[in-house]
């Protein structure tokens, strides 16, 4: 059996090379093309030049609003507010006040916020990727009585507003005694019938040969749904994995409605408390916004050509 | 046949075994609170008294007669004007992009750094970017206005009603324009086949003629399909900045409906009324998505 599915996996290889080779066959094809067109060679590249140059305009203007942030992190709580800086004060920093960096953690507990927003959105996330790709296996996969009906619910809830749900959803933790507990910030985050349904769509589109093979092996469904499924559906499930991860480390509204302790709060909401208490203390909410957008900042520039794969994905399938 | 039908029970049962976690979780979080919302759009409760009380259609014709329902309404329809333009942007960046000129990837990276960090810090950024006195654009006004010997103020941008929702309209677009939309329509001017616009250059068509009558139309499910889901969005948006920035002022008009279901929910615990909003808000995005698709699904150009 074993060796059935090291084949299989041999032919995606196969199947994965020729795919590049087709590509990079593509390219130089694109190549010929362009050459073949420039006819005024001069013209094209001052306007290609033109555009270049635009493109570095708006690159900045984009930009700016984030090295001012780190300008204002950086500086001495008395600069931000003197009108006596020149302009390229305002955009370098002339002063490095790390210190910044070390008092925003003393001045609220930014620890416990940092936990747990780490908490909470590691067990969203690893439970909507879980949950929805089992549930997204039986609705691609399997065939069951009522499969169809309870997908068309999946759907039917799909363009209902979150609004809608939200305050039956806090009453129902409230009687629970769930108020102000992980378990009220974390499950009701889990269950989404977005991520079932874009992972469905996705299983439908994989090869159905593959498992016909392993079932004739005699492998079980489960192990179909780990060796076969999982493995080929990549880049579905690190799409699914890092949007969650994204909506949850940025969700603001609901802890704010489920939670009231400072020790239970996440980063959105220990933020917007932090303004409420020293709102005037520039350098330092610079210094704490910096730190909670770092992560994601990391996690993109390690990972944008994925990105932007997964937005096509979803933005073709979804 | 006995062995087929064993197989078949069979499946069912590993099946619901596989669907099982999420469905409970799906009922329990989704559908049953969906039907329990409606319920209680036709009750009055403060959770604090005693019990629901059945009203009837009350907080429905209450909100036809609340001003300030309307009136967050319009808030919410004014800060979509960031939706057209926006896209407007996202196309033409996508375009430039398109050129495969140097450095694509980095500028790509930059006008998408607005999205990725979306949420809190960036509205807080953004009540800085705006305060009056020190805050970023009106001192660059300033320092602009010395260059010409001018002195030029600034507005207050988030605490003057006329400026407030501007102020809302100029930061969305800065933080959608690189974004999700863009990267969508790179991917369509991908897609585009290279002989139409081949067989339009053998026509004589210029550059103008070409976007409008190949790349607009090859594109059009991908504006298509942004368009939609900018418009669902954007009913449901507003919440996160105007909490963070204004909020919700001055003077309520920065207050979406978003922000007032959570207000009436939340803040002054009116959980029947919030829930009839929340139905309300339901019935115009729907509304407006059917209509969407009646009137212009059909001018899309699907190959």
């Amino acid at each position: 059996m074993g060796h059935h599915i090291d084949s299989l996996i041999q032919e995606e290889m196969k199947q994965e090379i020729a795919a590049s080779v087709s590509r990079s066959k593509r390219k130089r094809t694109v190549k010929v093309v362009t050459e073949l067109k420039e006819r005024s060679p001069l013209k094209r590249k001052l306007q290609r030049a033109g555009l270049f140059m635009a493109l570095c305009v708006g690159a900045v203007s984009m930009a700016a609003p984030f090295l001012w942030m780190v300008s204002t992190s950086l500086a001495e709580a008395g600069q931000v507010f003197s009108e006596s800086r020149s302009w390229w004060q305002e955009w370098l920093p002339v002063s490095f006040v790390w210190q910044n960096y070390v008092k925003v953690w003393s001045v609220v507990p930014f620890a416990q916020f940092y936990l747990n927003s780490i908490l909470v959105s590691l067990c969203i996330t690893f439970g909507q990727v879980a949950t929805s790709a089992m549930a997204a296996y039986a609705f691609a996969r399997l065939n069951f009585p009522g499969r169809d009906r309870i997908f068309f619910g999946y759907l039917a809830t799909m363009m209902i507003p979150g609004a809608v749900t939200m305050i039956p959803v806090f009453i129902l933790l409230r009687h629970l005694g769930w108020i102000d507990t992980y378990k009220a910030l974390i499950l009701p985050g889990i269950f989404t019938a977005y991520g079932t349904f874009m992972l469905r769509q996705f299983f439908l589109t994989l090869p159905k040969d593959l498992e016909d093979a392993a079932k004739i092996d005699g492998c079980s469904y489960v192990r179909i749904f780990w060796h076969i499924i999982l493995p080929l559906s990549k880049p579905a499930l690190a799409t699914l994995t890092t949007f969650t991860f994204m909506g949850s480390w940025m969700n603001l509204m609901w802890p704010l409605i489920v939670v009231n302790t400072h020790t239970k709060y996440t980063l959105p909401v220990g933020l917007a408390y932090f303004q409420g208490v020293h709102g005037t203390d520039w350098t330092l909410l610079m210094a704490a916004s910096m730190m909670m957008i770092l992560p994601i900042l990391i996690v993109f520039l390690f990972n944008q050509r994925f990105f932007v794969e997964g937005i096509k994905l979803t933005g073709i399938k979804g | 046949m006995k062995k087929e039908l064993k197989d078949k029970t069979k499946e069912a049962i590993v099946a619901y075994g596989f669907l099982m976690p999420n469905l409970l979780g799906f009922l329990l979080f989704t559908s049953i609170p969906v039907l329990a919302s409606l319920g209680l759009s036709f009750v009055k409760w403060d959770l604090l008294s005693e019990g629901p009380r059945f009203v009837g259609l009350a907080n429905f014709m209450e909100l036809t007669k609340d001003p300030f329902f309307g009136k967050y309404c319009w808030n919410t329809l004014v800060l979509m004007m960031a939706i057209p333009i926006s896209m407007a942007g996202s196309l033409l960046l996508a375009i430039a992009l398109n050129q495969r000129l140097r450095g694509t990837v980095i500028f790509r990276t930059v006008y998408f750094l607005p999205t990725i960090c979306s949420g809190v810090a960036i509205f807080m950024l953004w009540r800085l970017i705006y305060n009056p006195n020190f805050g970023l654009l009106n001192s660059l006004t300033a320092q602009f206005g010395d260059m010409l010997g001018l002195r030029l103020t600034g507005p207050n941008w988030l605490t003057d009603e006329a400026w407030a929702k501007p102020a809302f309209i100029i930061m969305s677009v800065w933080q959608s324009i690189g974004g999700y939309n863009m990267i969508l329509y790179l991917a369509a001017l991908q897609g585009v086949p290279r002989d139409l616009y081949d067989a339009a250059e053998v026509d004589g068509a210029n550059s103008w003629q070409k976007f409008w009558n190949v790349t607009w139309p090859q594109i059009s499910p991908t504006t298509f399909f942004i368009a939609t889901m900018s418009l669902i969005g954007g009913f449901q948006a507003g919440f996160d900045q105007a909490y963070i920035m204004t909020g919700g002022g001055p003077n309520g008009s920065t207050t979406t409906i978003i922000y007032y279901i959570f207000n009436n929910a939340f803040e002054w615990y009116r959980m029947g009324y919030a829930a009839a909003i929340s139905w309300v808000l339901f019935l115009i995005i729907f509304v407006v998505t059917v209509v969407k698709w009646r009137f212009f699904g059909r001018a899309v150009h699907y190959t």
